[in-house]
């Protein structure tokens, strides 16, 4: 392809994206849905941008749902996955044993060998992560019960793969001859070896990551963090994913599945924000290309030839996926809501069941006669479902005149503090410290990864990232919490901060720490409430402790710090309403600060507020008492 | 022998010429512990199990205070409401200080005459000390009528040296063992220890 055809699609897919999804979220249908049918629209069946190199774009896209899956797994600690146990192995297991049991038996029964039939009913029971979990996600929904449950059977159904992989070429009815295939699947070398060995050489490479994951991965970012460029890490995080999907297609495994397994690893490293905040642009536009392929590689020609059989096959899926999930909600107690949405979400059949089907049939297992109507109708089936949430949203849920979304375990997929502190210093850990005494929950981010990594050690939950990303504070749950402490040791970061988080997420309460008048006047102008001169308490307190030390009563001296901390504040913001006049003229910082200095202690001597306390000190009273007793007093 | 624990509340010593004379008269014994408050917690955050401590390990406690708005300055209130807790100080199992004596020691602006129903402050001392007399009786203690310095906006250097020898007579008396129940009784309508410091001095010596 010549750089000047490649910006030519990437022009057409842009477009299409750009025009589309905004138009579909017009229209309250999602981004899935219009991404799906933009390429519908530039696909070969409509205005025919995009032909035959439709399938590789598919392919190349695919990487975004594994750049998902390292996302998602990203998101679940182990300690979370464990909490979700019962609903995956529960839920996920019954819903896959189900459907493919369901669906071999009506394939047997239609006729078909057995082998086959196991096989089709395998692909059938997985439902599509991309479109399900980037739907709930917009709608908000992946944190009710109904979303958590979808949640948990996707997750259930990407572990299922492996096995299901592994099974496939035991199922073979017929030994087909390698024949250099384009498709990845076929490429790997394991091709060669038995199935037993093929099966062995799988787990292996699972058991491969785990450990290199947990052993390996956290040094190198420590490394890497050390050099304190952006796009390194960045590009880090790419050569992870990609790394591991390039493993798991030589041992000819799902390179989604691997990935999600090197997030889990990852998900209790500090590095879990920075890693998902640089794959996460990456994630989103692959995907879009992803569901644009989807719908441009809908093969209208074979629907029309055979409409027929392609509804019924749709139609068909949908209905006994659907009749099995609502079965299985309502069996786990969902409430009828949250039922409808967990039934409505997953039904399609999903992505997975492209990678099975073309590797069944590299594997021998399945026939074109059988592939081809299925590829189809699984193609139907995942653009459907977005009608099908939008419909249950629409009109199903008004009638029953229950909510969408619930309350209940409002955690149990990110872990949400309600206060984040940008920058672990002694600063910001003393804060922290104090916080934590009370039990109140905090979210630390620092860019220092040896501190890091010291800090974790000793138990606390610190993660490695630059609070002055937006996208980051975002994965660290800045729209959720309600206060953030910016503790960081610069100003000109300090302010960078609050300017992103007043600008992304305004609910915040901002705490910052600052370092002289200068720069607390900055951030009062940046509209932060609580600005904290560093070295104010403890110089005050020092003064404090020479006054008593010089004979001066411990409360005398207290009062008077306190009254002269009130004072200063006083001046400091007088003194912040006089700052615009001399940014005329240049003055150097040192001498800016002797300026200051000298106007404050005018200020100082000009308080003759700053020695009271009459109350105690009733020398009138004494002079009153001298010269008119009290008449009762007499 | 008695142990007594003064805790001594004033926000202001430097200020106060009547409480520093008081304070240089009081006696050197091992068995006084003055306790300065207000130099013990200039923030107000008291040490509950310190104080608790300090209580237990003595037979009389005094407060000691200027009289400012007819009550306690502040911490001596705040040190009421942390220290003597429920359960250990009173209720059904609260007995730490069951038995103990208690005494307040003031310095009044007002004349001895402003302080009754005829005078410009129109009630006695003790009858304005009804809270804190209260508090002590709860707590199981034997209340003794307050020792008061009157009209100290008046008082001149020899009024308040005259005072403090007072104040030491009387100091020196509990140290040298607690009123009993005879003394007790003798003392329970009276409005101040004033009058009885030199009668208690001779027969505690």
């Amino acid at each position: 392809m010549s750089t000047e055809t490649f910006f030519l699609q990437a022009f057409v897919y842009l477009t299409a994206a750009v025009v589309a999804v905004p138009l579909a979220k017009r229209f309250g249908l999602g981004s899935v849905l219009g991404y799906l049918l933009a390429g519908v629209v530039i696909g070969p069946f409509a205005l025919g941008l995009v032909g035959a190199e439709g399938e590789d774009v598919m392919h190349f896209a695919e990487f975004g749902v594994v750049m998902m899956l390292f996302v998602i797994g990203l998101e679940l600690e182990p300690s979370l996955l464990w909490r979700l146990r019962a609903p995956i192995l529960g839920l996920g297991g019954l819903q896959v044993t189900l459907t493919a049991g369901l669906v071999t038996g009506i394939c047997v029964v239609l006729g078909i060998p057995w082998q086959q039939s196991i096989a089709v009913g395998m692909i059938i029971a997985l439902s599509s992560t991309a479109i399900v979990l980037q739907t709930l996600a917009e709608k908000g929904q992946l944190k009710s019960s109904g979303g958590q449950s979808a949640f948990s059977v996707l997750l259930f159904q990407d572990i299922a793969v492996i096995p299901m992989l592994a099974l496939m070429p035991l199922l073979a009815t017929e030994h087909v001859e390698l024949t250099g295939d384009e498709h990845h699947v076929a490429e790997a070398w394991i091709s060669t070896l038995p199935g037993w060995a093929r099966a062995l050489a799988v787990l292996g490479a699972v058991a491969a990551i785990v450990v290199g994951g947990r052993y390996l991965l956290r040094p190198f970012f420590r490394v890497l963090g050390r050099v304190r460029m952006r796009e390194v890490f960045t590009a880090a995080s790419l050569l992870l994913v990609i790394g591991i999907a390039l493993l798991m297609t030589r041992v000819g495994l799902s390179p989604a599945l691997g990935t999600f397994l090197a997030g889990v690893v990852l998900a209790n490293s500090e590095y879990r924000h920075e890693l998902e905040a640089d794959i996460e642009p990456f994630k989103g536009l692959l995907l879009g290309l992803f569901f644009i392929s989807v719908g441009a590689s809908i093969d209208f020609g074979l629907i029309g030839a055979e409409p027929g059989l392609i509804a019924g096959l749709t139609l068909g899926m949908i209905t006994l996926k659907f009749a099995i999930l609502l079965a299985l909600a309502r069996g786990f107690k969902l409430g009828t809501d949250q039922a409808l949405l967990f039934a409505f979400a997953l039904p399609q059949v999903g992505e997975f069941a492209f990678v099975l089907l073309s590797f069944a049939s590299q594997e021998g297992v399945l026939g074109g006669s059988i592939t081809d109507p299925l590829v189809a109708a699984v193609a139907m089936s995942m653009a459907f479902t977005p009608l099908l949430l939008v419909f249950n949203e629409r009109v199903l849920q008004p009638r029953l005149g229950t909510k969408t979304t619930d309350d209940r375990a409002p955690d149990a997929i990110e872990e949400h503090n309600p206060v984040l502190i940008a920058g672990f210093g002694s600063f910001g850990s003393t804060v922290g410290r104090l916080l934590k005494s009370q039990g109140i929950g905090t979210t630390v981010l620092d860019v220092d990864s040896d501190q890091v990594e010291l800090l974790r050690r000793l138990g606390l939950k610190v993660y490695y990232g630059d609070a002055t990303r937006h996208d980051l504070l975002e994965t660290a749950g800045a729209a959720e919490a309600k206060m953030l402490v910016v503790a960081l040791d610069s100003p000109e970061t300090t302010l960078e901060v609050v300017r992103t988080a007043k600008k992304h997420f305004p609910a915040l309460t901002i705490f910052a720490r600052a370092f002289e008048w200068r720069d607390s006047y900055d951030l009062y102008e940046a509209g932060v409430q609580y600005v904290y001169r560093e070295a104010l308490d403890t110089s005050l307190r020092l003064g404090t402790d020479v006054m008593r030390e010089l004979g001066f009563r411990a409360y005398h001296a207290e009062r008077a710090t306190q009254k002269f901390l009130r004072h200063d504040q006083e001046s400091l913001a007088y003194l912040a309403t006089m700052k615009g006049e001399e940014e005329a003229t240049y003055i150097t910082a040192a001498r800016r600060r002797i300026e200051d200095l000298e106007r404050m202690l005018g200020a100082d001597l000009a308080d003759d507020g700053l020695e009271r306390d009459a109350g105690w000190d009733p020398e009138t009273l004494r002079e009153e008492f001298s010269q008119h007793p009290p008449r009762a007093a007499k | 022998m008695a142990r007594v624990l003064i805790l001594f509340a004033h926000p202001a010593l430097e200020r106060s010429r009547v409480h520093k004379g008081l304070l240089r008269a009081l006696p050197t014994s091992p068995d006084l512990t003055l306790h300065d408050l207000y130099e013990a917690y200039p923030r107000l955050d008291i040490d509950v199990e310190r104080e608790q401590q300090l209580l237990v390990d003595h037979d009389v406690i005094a407060f000691q205070h200027p009289f400012y708005w007819y009550s306690t300055p502040p911490i001596l209130k705040q040190w009421q409401d942390l220290v003597l807790e429920h359960g250990w100080a009173y209720g059904s199992e609260g007995n730490e200080l069951a038995g103990k004596t208690f005494i307040p020691l003031l310095s009044a602006g007002g004349g001895e005459p402003a302080y009754c129903s005829q005078g410009y402050n129109r009630f006695s001392v003790r009858e304005l000390l009804a809270p804190v007399e209260q508090t002590a009786r709860l707590c199981g203690m034997h209340f003794l009528p307050p020792f008061v310095v009157f009209g100290t906006h008046q008082l001149d250097a020899e009024g308040i040296t005259e005072q403090a020898g007072r104040y030491r007579r009387l100091l020196e008396a509990l140290l040298a063992g607690e009123p009993d129940e005879a003394e007790r009784e003798r003392l329970a309508g009276a409005i101040t220890i004033n009058g009885f410091v030199s009668r208690l001095a001779s027969v505690e010596s």
